[in-house]
């Protein structure tokens, strides 16, 4: 801004929290109460389900989703890293473990679009080829869910590439953390998510 | 998401300092006053569609043997030969409800004023994201455009009522209308989105971006209310958004979340919808408590009753509303412990509801009463709430509600707290900050004409309506003659239809006075009611930016009458103790 230095704001009053950050949390509360309605569901439709689902190993292929959960694990401890090195001032550091995320995140994606392909033209289900969403209760459930995991997932990806060009450009350094610590909440919460969708999903 | 939080902090400093262009200024603007203003526009215009809708289903409902006058101009698919058919009826009430709650009250309720008073009022410059706020207008902008477009496609609008129960909402077989249908949630996704953003917003501004000296205790009501909406919206509106994003795929990608032929359960989306549709109740009544609190403060020229006590019961209603969805579930075969425990939780409401209405009563006892239109419309407010408030203890209790079930009984009681409650309350917001917002008043004799001319028209309309539902008559019923046990209430139904005629047309009074004021009204001073709260400390309307300095808070919001201040009845709240009260008051 050109009146930076005019128009400084007041202190901020409330929380000793800065307030990018505040909203976040607050934006958190409302997704985990999207996911909330979407596993509720899960569950209820389940419960009350007579036979339409699968053992674990059935139908979803468990490791490489375990080994795609590995993945995004090990993007949220970069994650962790990209903005360690921010609070210390490392340059080097902070470009190369954000790309580190970035990718992790995409190879994340990458899996899940095989998976998905594998699912709908080589798999067999009921009968039938080909595990869709029109397959039961238990196809509509597990692309529903994981799918729109899969769409936080993309948009974590496409900020995280914002995150990245900006660390080349020098955006990010010891005096300026907020927008990666703020990136950093979501994306761990979109990681908590998954270990959760993992469980009840893959493994239950 | 994270792109535009971070980008956010930029925005907010820009100030007053350039001069912007058209676009950004009045058109893509994040001036959190210029959003209000959208907001208050596009509400008016979607509520003036809704009536029109109530209109139609009137007409039909009191001379479903005649044909509709101009209906020749609607097409085929709608009116045949002049008759609403029973298919559009449907439409009619479905759209009219939806199109009342998603796109006129609440938006109004909390897209306008909690945008345009909350930085005021807390006294900050504007919004934490003002940019997101923007977004949170331009996707309600498409919502609505959807919304209309959806008459005119094959098979017309949704028509499976506001509730959208499924399966009559999932499979276009049962009702005819296939695009419609998920066209409406379409249009609720944008419209979920849109409040989650401002939720957001008026969350974190209110957390953190307090003036110096605004502690919890000294907002005021209004913002108390707008603030814990915010949160009912934040949680509840995603519940709905996730369930909507279900029924969608039912609708068109093969799924059965919600048909039993599929293994899906219907009663799934019952609970879903009024998991959310519970609070969304609160978020429709909320604001407009927090509205009439400080109307009647400042009409009163007291101090509101108990300010704690009505931060508790909002907070109290608030937490209630999350567990008592079921009870609009009596009728759906559920267990009667779980019935009975609903019926408990929901009677406990009354309580906090009876704490606010006493406390009103409190607030105006012996208050030198003012009784201009705000007041007038605040006042209405008070007891109509408490008829409608009333007649939902009676369907609390399971055994009534079993009686009552979709019966115009329940029409009656929703337009009581929705009409008499969130829409009087809103007549009396325009009223009382239309000043602010557009630096002239609106015109007191015209006002006064609207306001006498809406509660005489509105009681004659919906008052009626408990009885009929009493003798049974079908909430959503295309033409009740016929049936034995309604023979004789067509009279009723036809008095009903003309008062609800002649209540629309008040809405014209309304609207000639509302841009006829925006033009040619007086010029309205900084505090034309001599209110205590910080918008009122500035000019009319404020500046892009708000203040030139940040105000400092030294007293509570709603300071009539201080004992300590002999010169004038009021004491605003930036006003310094050592200029106006030397022993520094006791609070």
């Amino acid at each position: 801004m050109a009146h930076a230095a005019t128009a400084a704001r007041p202190p901020e009053r409330g929380l000793d929290v800065y307030t990018q950050k505040v909203g976040m949390w607050v934006f958190l509360c409302s997704e985990v109460m999207f996911f909330a309605g979407l596993i509720g569901s899960y569950v209820v439709l389940r419960f009350g389900a007579s036979s339409s689902w699968a053992e674990p190993n059935e139908v979803l292929n468990v490791t490489v989703t375990a080994i795609n959960t590995f993945i995004l694990i090990c993007s949220s401890v970069t994650m962790v890293k990209a903005f360690a090195a921010a609070e210390a001032g490392d340059q080097k550091g902070i470009k190369t473990y954000l790309l580190a995320t970035t990718a992790l995140g995409a190879l994340f994606l990458g899996v899940q679009v095989y998976e998905y392909y594998e699912l709908i033209f080589h798999q067999s289900w009921a009968g039938s080829h080909g595990f869709t969403p029109q397959a039961g209760l238990y196809g509509a459930t597990f692309f529903t869910m994981t799918g729109f995991h899969g769409f936080h997932v993309l948009l974590g990806v496409i900020c995280l590439g914002w995150a990245t060009i900006r660390a080349y450009q020098g955006h990010w350094g010891a005096d300026n953390t907020h927008g990666l610590e703020v990136l950093g909440l979501y994306w761990h919460f979109v990681d908590l998510v998954w270990i959760i969708l993992f469980t009840i999903v893959y493994l239950i | 998401m994270a792109t535009i939080v971070a980008e956010a902090p930029g925005q907010a400093t820009g100030h007053a300092e350039h001069e912007q262009s058209f676009l950004r200024k009045y058109i893509f603007s994040s001036d959190h006053k210029i959003i209000a203003i959208q907001f208050l526009f596009l509400t008016l215009f979607f509520l003036a569609v809704g009536g029109l809708l109530a209109m139609m289903m009137r007409y039909q409902i009191a001379w479903p043997d005649q044909p509709i006058p101009g209906g020749g101009i609607l097409p085929e698919s709608m009116v045949a030969s002049g008759y609403i058919l029973p298919e559009f009826y449907n439409a009619l009430v479905t759209m009219h409800g939806s199109i009342m709650v998603f796109l006129a009250i609440m938006p109004m309720l909390v897209g306008v004023y909690a945008n345009y008073l909350i930085p005021l009022q807390l006294g900050t410059h504007d919004m934490a994201f003002p940019r997101l706020n923007m977004y949170s207008f331009w996707l309600m902008v498409p919502a609505g455009i959807i919304t209309l477009a959806s008459f005119w496609v094959i098979g017309g609008a949704a028509g499976a009522g506001w509730t959208l129960y499924a399966p009559l909402s999932a499979r276009p077989d049962l009702t005819g209308v296939e695009l419609g249908q998920v066209m409406w949630l379409v249009a609720l996704i944008f419209i979920g989105l849109s409040s989650i953003l401002g939720s957001v917003n008026y969350i974190t501004t209110t957390i953190n971006m307090r003036a110096p000296g605004m502690t919890w205790f000294r907002m005021p009501l209004t913002i108390w209310a707008l603030f814990i909406t915010a949160i009912l919206a934040l949680l509840a509106m995603p519940v709905l958004s996730a369930a909507g994003i279900m029924l969608l795929f039912d609708q068109t990608l093969g799924t059965s979340f919600f048909l039993p032929e599929g293994g899906g359960q219907p009663l799934l989306w019952q609970h879903l919808f009024w998991f959310f549709g519970h609070p969304e109740v609160y978020i429709l009544i909320l604001p407009a408590m927090g509205f009439v609190s400080e109307i009647l403060a400042t009409g009163s020229r007291k101090p509101v009753f108990g300010y704690k006590a009505m931060v508790w019961a909002i907070v109290a209603i608030a937490f209630l509303g999350f567990i008592v969805w079921g009870h609009h579930m009596f009728m759906s075969g559920m267990n009667p412990t779980l019935g009975l425990s609903f019926t408990v939780s929901t009677l406990l409401i009354a309580v906090p509801s009876a704490i606010k209405t006493f406390n009103w009563m409190g607030t105006m006892w012996r208050g030198n009463l003012k009784l201009h239109t705000p007041m007038l419309f605040a006042i209405s407010f008070v007891a109509l709430f408490a008829i409608g408030g009333l007649s939902g203890v009676f369907m609390a209790a399971t055994p009534v509600d079993i009686y009552i079930h979709d019966t115009y009984f329940i029409v009656a009681h929703l337009h009581y707290v929705l009409f008499g409650g969130s829409l009087f309350a809103l007549f009396g917001a325009i009223y009382y900050w239309f000043p602010k917002m557009f630096g002239r008043m609106m015109s007191e004799k015209w006002g006064k004409v609207h306001f006498w001319t809406t509660f005489v028209l509105y009681n004659l309309v919906f008052f009626p309506m408990h009885g009929l539902g009493m003798v049974g008559m079908m909430r959503r019923i295309y033409d009740s003659t016929g049936y034995a046990h309604l023979e004789g209430i067509q009279d009723t139904n036809q008095l009903i239809t003309v008062a609800a005629f002649g209540l629309y047309l008040t809405g014209f009074i309304f609207a000639f006075n509302f841009f006829w004021s925006i033009f040619k009204g007086k010029k309205a001073s900084r505090n034309p009611w001599d209110a205590t709260t910080l918008e009122w400390q500035t000019p009319s309307p404020p500046k892009h930016g708000n203040w030139d300095e940040v105000p400092v808070v030294y007293h509570g919001p709603h300071e009539y009458s201080h004992p300590d201040v002999l010169d004038k009845d009021w004491l605003a709240q930036n006003e310094r103790p050592d200029v106006v009260s030397p022993a520094g008051g006791s609070h």
